[in-house]
This record gives structure tokens, sequence and C-alpha cells, in this order.
């Protein structure tokens, strides 16, 4: 704890300050110090220029987001470019070490196993997610009795999530009493050890996220809904059967909602965390990922500096891969503003 | 369109019907084998037909640790955040979408940006800032940066309030109403559509939220829900029931607020599609 921060909280605490609102305190007094500087400045500016009430207007609005942008992520990333050079276990003072712990993070075999191990799940399971809600999206959007029904259906797994998730498929996938190998030896298969396999708990924390495509799957169906009925109308009667229709009307209609389901999905899947930690792991590292490495070095062996590290190598990844996402969709993605430019420019 | 051909409209239904029950069924199964014993558990395996009913586990998930404590601990850091969330994100894109002042739009660009960022690369300093500011194991940490706005929900108000008339904030602004007033009397209460979706958007993340509480939370007293069952999970690995009558609690309230609000989850998501 800062110093000055453990004397105003002594001094609110003898004030007879709540104990449970004590911590408060300093932020509070923090941010109170922040708003009189800049009440102040608008009243100035207000006095000075009475027509600018629009622009004071604005920048009050969004005080709370930049001030939070200023103190959540401007101010912790510039630190944590400091940090990152240091070796620091937060009780002593952090010792400068250069970049040691960025050769150390290339050398260390398990920053390359959390790396293949997130990467590869990214890779597998975000395909294999966005064609299996695209899919089911396009079956439920057929006008037929009961397809609410299984819209819900399919959209209930989705609000199991998190570590109840995670519990529940330990157990669905217990090779001795779990769900899944009773079904597998019903059928006559003997099934695999899942979670307790090395070789297989990463197929397994793949096949367990695609029981959660529902959340995608609402949104193509919306998306689906917004496909202008004009264009299916006019490629009949140019004479399109229901292929040409979907390659052709369908999948360009999309393709921008696709890209962003993907992209979020890319993103969202090198974070993944809960699956790690709730299994240690996993054996053998096989279910080391990456942001559970660095909750691993940063929370419980108070490695700031190295986790730091770590950090910003994870950050470099995930621009990378949403740049090549990116690079990747520009021939697929169709925009309904191109053509209206093109049209534009033809018309000149 | 064509009509579509008996075969295909009987393909059609046996493919949805067999994907649902695949997709329904570890879910019935939690359900079943929250009511069982646990040696039922091993003599039933893939059976979700319910032989027994020991709602017995639902009372000992309850007695058996704190669990009215996690649930405080758990109201609190999803409730408080949600109307932070709300308050800042509505407030920051009434600003960017209907006041025109120089530099939005180059301000808009940088919210947009950050939310490329990772909240994992910011995790380590912002550990560090809350141990300086002496917030490590309470629940502020979970809570207060919900009240300085994030990108996303600042983006979906944003587009929101943009697809309003103008001419509002114009009336308003003759009848003699700050800027203020024209967002909170208003803009605001039109906007309830996207409120009441971002909320339940929001319930959803927060209720479920653990690399948070992972990280501040040391002490049994302020743990949530998730971190709970998680710590729960590691100590009684075995006793199946009971993680599942757990499991089946803690994810009421987000199947409870589904069928409650399922028409405004459907609107939320034609907001978020990002078309």
């Amino acid at each position: 704890m800062n110093p000055t921060v453990g004397w105003i909280r002594e001094l609110a605490a003898a004030w007879g300050v709540p104990g449970l609102l004590v911590p408060l305190v300093p932020f509070l007094l923090l941010l109170i110090a922040l708003y009189a500087v800049i009440g102040l400045a608008a009243y100035g500016v207000r006095r000075r220029w009475p027509r600018a009430d629009q622009a004071v207007a604005f920048w009050l609005f969004i005080s709370p987001w930049l001030i939070g942008f200023a103190i959540f992520t401007v101010g912790p990333m510039a630190s944590s470019i400091y940090v990152s050079l240091t070796s620091w276990d937060l009780i002593t003072p952090p010792k400068y070490v250069g970049i040691a712990n960025y050769t150390e993070a290339f050398q260390d075999p398990r920053v390359g196993q959390a790396l293949k191990v997130t990467l590869l799940y990214g890779v597998i399971s975000v395909p294999l997610q966005t064609a299996l809600a695209f899919v089911v999206a396009l079956l439920l959007n057929t006008e037929l009795p009961g397809m609410r029904l299984f819209r819900t259906i399919w959209y209930l797994p989705s609000l199991v999530s998190g570590v109840a998730q995670m519990v529940l498929f330990l157990w669905v996938f217990n090779p001795q009493y779990g769900l899944a190998n009773d079904v597998l030896g019903k059928l006559g298969i003997e099934g695999p050890g899942w979670f307790n396999d090395a070789s297989w708990a990463l197929p397994t924390v793949i096949l367990m996220s695609l029981w959660t495509v529902g959340g995608a799957m609402v949104i193509y169906l919306a998306g689906l809904k917004d496909v202008p009925p004009n264009l299916y109308e006019a490629a009949a009667i140019d004479g399109a059967g229901r292929l040409r229709m979907f390659w052709h009307v369908t999948l360009p209609q999309m393709s921008p909602i696709i890209l962003f389901n993907a992209l979020t999905g890319i993103i969202g899947s090198l974070q993944i965390f809960t699956q790690g930690f709730v299994t240690n792991g996993g054996p053998k590292d096989s279910l080391l990922f990456f942001v559970y490495y660095l909750y691993d070095n940063a929370f419980q062996n108070f490695r700031m500096g190295y986790a730091s590290a770590l950090a910003w190598i994870l950050f470099v990844v995930i621009l990378a891969l949403t740049a090549v996402t990116f690079r990747g969709s520009a021939f697929a993605v169709y925009y309904e503003t191109e053509l209206t430019t093109r049209r534009k420019r033809r018309a000149r | 369109m064509r009509r579509r051909s008996t075969l295909t409209t009987v393909v059609l239904y046996v493919v949805l019907a067999a994907g649902s029950v695949a997709f329904v069924y570890p879910f019935l199964w939690m359900i079943a084998t929250s009511l069982r014993s646990p040696a039922g558990v091993g003599s039933s395996g893939a059976s979700v037909v319910p032989r027994e009913f020991l709602w017995d586990n639902y009372i000992r998930a309850v007695t058996s640790f704190p669990f009215w404590r996690y649930t405080l601990n758990s109201v609190l850091t999803t409730l408080i955040p949600i109307v932070g969330t709300v308050l800042s994100c509505s407030l920051a894109g009434f600003a960017f979408a209907r006041l025109r002042v120089r530099f939005s739009g180059v301000v808009f660009a940088v919210v947009l940006a950050t939310m490329l960022l990772p909240g994992e690369v910011t995790m380590v300093p912002q550990f560090m800032l809350f141990n300086n500011l002496g917030m490590i194991d309470t629940l502020y940490p979970l809570i207060l940066p919900a009240f300085f706005g994030s990108p996303f929900f600042i983006f979906l108000f944003r587009q929101f309030f943009a697809r309003m008339p103008g001419e509002l904030a114009d009336a308003a602004v003759v009848d003699g109403c700050g800027w203020f007033r024209t967002f909170w009397s208003v803009y605001l209460p039109l906007a309830r559509p996207a409120v009441v979706a971002v909320s339940i958007l929001l319930f959803m993340g927060y209720w479920n939220n653990f690399l948070g509480p992972a990280i501040y939370i040391n002490s049994d007293q302020w743990k949530t829900l998730p971190l709970a069952l998680a710590g729960f999970q590691s100590v009684n690995g075995t006793d199946t029931p009971l993680l599942m009558a757990t499991s089946v609690l803690i994810t009421l309230p987000c199947l409870a607020l589904f069928f409650a609000a399922q028409k405004h989850i459907t609107q939320g998501i034609t907001f978020t599609g990002g078309k």
C-alpha cells in the first residue's frame, strides 16, 4: 500500500468512517479533487466563451471514460512496460533487469507450450464454432412450426457459462461415471480419458466450447432476418436455384456479421482462462492456456515483472492475429457502402 | 420462394431434433444428477430419468458453505457495476452521437481502438494500482472500474442515440434544457430498449466473471459464487450431486432472466450484431 493512502485511511478510520468504506476514501478523495479541477475549468471556459457550451458538455460527459482510460488503461500500460523490465515480487522494491524477462520468456518451454495450446484452441475452435453457429442459424431460419422451441433449446446451453459449465463438463467427461463414456460404451466404443488424458484434454475443451454456440447463432439469426427479401426475389426471377441464392445473396450479405463474430471469437478464444484454472493446467500442461500461465506467474508466484512481459507477448499475438483476420477477410467480406460508392463513381 | 418438398421438411426436422437432443442433454443430465445420491450417479450413467428426488442436495448446497454470503457478494459485484456501466456509457455514447465538437471523431476512434486491447495486458499493472490503493481482498476492484465506461457499450449507446431523431435535442434546447437535462429527461428514457438489452448482457457477464475475483479476492468472506464453486470443485471433487446442485443454483438467475426477458435479449443481439 502507498504510504499516503495508508495515512489517509488511518485518518478516515479515526474520524469514524465505517470499516467497509475505509478503502474507498483515498480513491474518492482523488476523484473529488479531479472533478473539482475539471469543474473549475469547465466553469471558466463557459464564462469566457459562452457559446462553447456544447464542447464543455461533451468533455464533461466523456470525462468518466477519459479518467478511466487514464488511470485504468494508459497509466497501467505505461507502468507495465517498466515493470516488464524489472524483477519484482511486490514485497521488495523492483529491480531493473533490462530485457531479461523477455529473453527468459523466449527460452521458457512452458511459454512455448502455453502459446501452442492457446493458439491451437483459437485456430480450431473459432472456425468450428462459426461454422456450426451459422449452419444452425440457417436451419432455424426456415418458417416452420416449432422453430421457436428449437431456437430456445439451442440457446439454452450458453446460459451455463464459466465455472458452472466447466464443473458440469468435468463430470460429463468423467472417464468412469460420465455421460459421454456411458453413451459411447452403449455403442460399443471404449471412450477416452478426456480431461485426464494429455492428448485428449484440448480436444475436449474445444468440443465443450461448441456447446455454447447459441449466442453466436442468435446473432446470425438476427442477421439472416435482415437480408432484404427483394434480393431473393430478383435472384428467383433470374432463375437462381437455392444453392446459388445462398452463395450469391445470403453469404455476401452475412459476411460482415461473420467477420465481426470471428474477430470477437478469436480475441475471446486467446483469453480463455477458466478451463485452465479449474484443471490446474491439465495433465502434462495440456491445458496451460496463456492467460492462466500469466495468472500463475503473477498471482501465485508473484513474479510481476515476468508476468508483465508475458502480457505484452500476448498483446502482440492478439494484434497479429486480428490483423491477419482483417487482411484475409478483405476480399471475402461485402460491405453495402462499397457498392454505393462504386455506383456513384460510375454515375460521375 | 419455391415450396419445400415434404422430404426436405422431414429431414430438416430430424436433423434439428437430433441436434437439440444432443444440446439439451447435458443440461438435463446436470439437473437429474443434482437430484441423485452419490451412489445413484454411478449406477445411472447417461440416463436423465430421475429415479430419486433428493432435494436434500440443494439444502446441502446452500448450508454446507456460506452460500448466501457468496450470493450477496455476487449480487453486489453484478448490480452495482451494471448501474455504473449503463450510466457512464450512455452518457459518453450520447456525447459522441449528439454533440458536435471538434476532435470528437478522433476521440471516438481511440475508444474503438481500446476495444481491441485485451484486459489481460493491463491485468498485472491494474492489480498493482489497486494494491497501492489498499483495495486488494475487497470487492472494490470488481466494482469501481465499471463507473468509468467500457468501449464496447459506449459504442452500442452511440449507435442507438445516433439513430434517434436530432430534432428532439433541438426542441429540448429551445425549451431551455441544458445538455444534461436533454440527455437525462429526453434521450435516456427513450433509449429504454437499449438500456434493458445492455443491462441483460452485462448481467450475464458480471454474474459469471471469474478472472476478476480470482485475482483480487483471497479471503473467504469476499468470494463470489463462481470463485466459491471453483474452490468447492477442488475440495469436494467427488460429491457430484452437490456440485451439480450448486451449478444449477448459480445458473438459475441467468435462466430466470432469459425467460423473463427473451424479447429484450433478441433485441439486444440485433444491436450488437455489428453490421
